[in-house]
């Protein structure tokens, strides 16, 4: 199956267009900057997720497990260990990663439906920890009691603590990790994984150690949710335990699937829709539960391919 | 001191008769079709709430047997509406789809019943302890238990023994054949399906004589039935009746020692498990077995 894994130069003038402009419009629309900033966090969220459920073709239900211990693991750092916003950053992806790495060698033997199964149950873990261990963690009220700090670099100061500044920095890592991942999915390695989606057998016997592949697809996946964490907690100078919770993981995969699995940007649309959507719904009504479930409901029976699907569609 | 550790592990088996009973349910509907169903705790809600609305009028026993029947009724009606068309799909869709289902499921519950707490009230004969040094065991307890145990035994009769519990567990095997055989696979499924939400019905009333209603009262009890398929190991049904005992027992144990840990020592328990048997204590890599 021949896959377009960015858009035409074109198409990514515009997309560029729209994300540097974003904070200017969306305060417009009735929108703010956080909103905007916290689009581009999920969406990154969403885009990592998706190296794993579309272009590896693993079904993994627990990213939120991460993408929670980048947040709390980035808040514990200012609040207890150090007052440096890199130093927290780098922590919170540390921490992320190495629990990916931990929990993806348990599980990486396990196919299909019970690998997908196993990533959900261990994805709770952490949920449980952070919820229980109220000392440290705050709880179910979450951790408070940290704020972003201006990064210092000696010579010059980058203040980073308006809402305006930090969207740039979100947006400057996204790029970069947008970048990462798509030198990734093209090299020879990306085009293991994607061997492994469409024919897991026959890759193995073109001897692709398909587990090992896995094991560090799931691994740089989780690295890439956690920066998305931890850029979150630093957003909301907040960690919440439902950062952590299963609820959260499956709405990774959704904006995945809304946006289209089988494209690179098509989750950050995905994001787009359902981070605005979650926003103002829970705006206007209080059973917005309900409408978030009937997108998940709709979206699968309707546009399974998601909107990057339609327009392939359109093409063909 | 042995009271209190027998006080838990009693309550540690109440616990693990529990999930079994959600985790057999999930267990027949991913042997048969591949497919995890995330609603599996709303529909134990719906069971119990279905139960507080029938009890004023039937009062506790009927409530307590015509509850699962209507809950599984519902579930016969989302099968043949909402997951039929995703059984040729990535198992991707039919996990998303349930997904929603459960927001959506869950919300509904808290619109129709509200957001408070509700109680069930259980017979009265079935609330005094049985002996005053065994205090935590109180008749509805050792009834819940032995509920479970006949509910199970049934189950298990039913698919050795029935027309139809032999096609499930063809089924299981190979759906391919016995669809050849003759057999339509869609009743069968839609069947199989209803027989796992009736026990998550079943749970759920019993759940509610016990802890009372909340909407989110079925979030709570399916992680730990994820857990136990897991440890029993996919299609074992008797594997996943042994992993949900083991896994509230165990809790139960470590709830004397340390309480904070006692959901973060299942997962213990699957990790190890995991690490020496990756397809669980029963189950067996590709093969599937009663």
């Amino acid at each position: 199956m021949n896959q377009r894994i960015n858009l035409s130069k074109h198409h990514q003038w515009i997309l560029w267009a729209v994300l540097l402009s974003m904070p200017y419009w969306m305060t417009l629309l009735g929108g703010y900057t956080d909103l905007a900033t916290r689009l581009l966090v999920i969406g990154l969220a969403a885009m990592a997720t998706n190296l794993l459920v579309g272009h590896t073709g693993v079904n993994s239900f627990g990213h939120a497990a991460y993408f929670g211990l980048g947040a709390y693991a980035t808040g514990l750092t200012l609040k207890y260990l150090m007052p440096s916003t890199p130093a927290a950053f780098v922590v919170g992806v540390l921490v992320g990663t190495l629990g990916g790495m931990l929990i993806g060698a348990l599980i990486v033997r396990l196919r299909g439906i019970y690998f997908a199964l196993a990533t959900i149950a261990f994805g709770q873990v952490f949920y449980f920890i952070a919820f229980r261990w109220n000392s440290v963690t705050g709880g179910d009220n979450g951790l408070r009691g940290f704020h972003r700090l201006a990064i210092d670099l000696g010579f010059m100061e980058f203040d980073i603590t308006s809402s305006l500044a930090f969207y740039y920095v979100v947006l400057a890592v996204l790029a970069l990790c947008a970048y990462a991942m798509a030198t990734i999915l093209r090299s020879p390695f990306g085009h293991t994984l994607q061997a492994i989606r469409e024919n897991e057998r026959r890759a193995q016997f073109l001897s692709i150690p398909i587990n090992r592949h896995i094991w560090i697809a799931y691994t740089i996946s989780c690295f890439f949710v956690s920066v998305a964490g931890s850029l979150y907690a630093l957003l909301n100078n907040f960690a919440s335990p439902h950062d952590l919770y299963w609820t959260q993981s499956g709405d990774f995969v959704l904006m995945a699937v809304i946006g289209g699995m089988r494209s690179f940007w098509g989750p950050l649309l995905g994001a787009a829709i359902f981070v605005l959507a979650q926003d103002y719904l829970s705006g206007v009504t209080q059973d917005w539960m309900f409408f978030i479930g009937m997108i998940f409901v709709l979206v699968v029976l309707l546009i399974p391919r998601g909107i990057a699907g339609l327009f392939q569609r359109r093409a063909q | 001191m042995t009271q209190l550790i027998l006080f838990n592990i009693f309550n540690g088996l109440v616990i693990g008769a529990f999930y079994a009973l959600m985790a057999l349910g999930l267990s027949l509907i991913i042997n048969l079709t591949n497919v995890i169903n995330f609603a599996h705790g709303e529909f134990l809600a719906l069971g119990g709430y279905i139960a507080f609305t029938l009890d004023p009028y039937l009062g506790f026993w009927w409530a307590l047997i015509v509850s699962p029947f209507i809950t599984a009724l519902i579930g016969l009606l989302v099968e043949r509406v909402l997951i039929r068309p995703l059984y040729n799909r990535d198992p991707l869709y039919s996990l998303l789809l349930t997904f929603g289902l459960a927001y959506v499921l869950q919300d509904s519950i808290r619109f129709i019943w509200g957001a408070q707490g509700l109680p069930l009230q259980t017979p009265a004969v079935l609330n005094s302890p049985l002996s005053p040094t065994l205090f935590f065991l109180t008749g509805y307890r050792v009834f819940m238990v032995a509920l479970v145990a006949a509910a199970v035994t049934v189950l298990f009769y039913v698919l050795k023994k029935t027309r139809v519990g032999m096609r499930i567990r063809a089924g299981t095997l190979d759906l391919e054949m016995v669809s050849a055989l003759g057999v339509d696979v869609r009743i069968l499924r839609n069947l199989n399906f209803g027989l796992g939400i009736f026990f998550a019905g079943l749970a759920g009333v019993l759940a509610a004589g016990m802890l009372g209603l909340t909407p989110t009262i079925g979030e709570a009890l399916i992680m730990p039935s994820f857990v136990a398929v897991i440890v029993g190991g996919l299609g074992s049904l008797v594997g996943t009746l042994f992993g949900g005992l083991v896994i509230g027992v165990a809790a139960g144990v470590v709830t004397v020692f340390y309480p904070s840990a006692s959901e973060a020592s299942i997962y213990v328990i699957m990790a190890i498990v995991l690490l020496f048997r990756p397809y669980g204590l029963f189950g067996e890599k590709g093969g599937t077995k009663l």
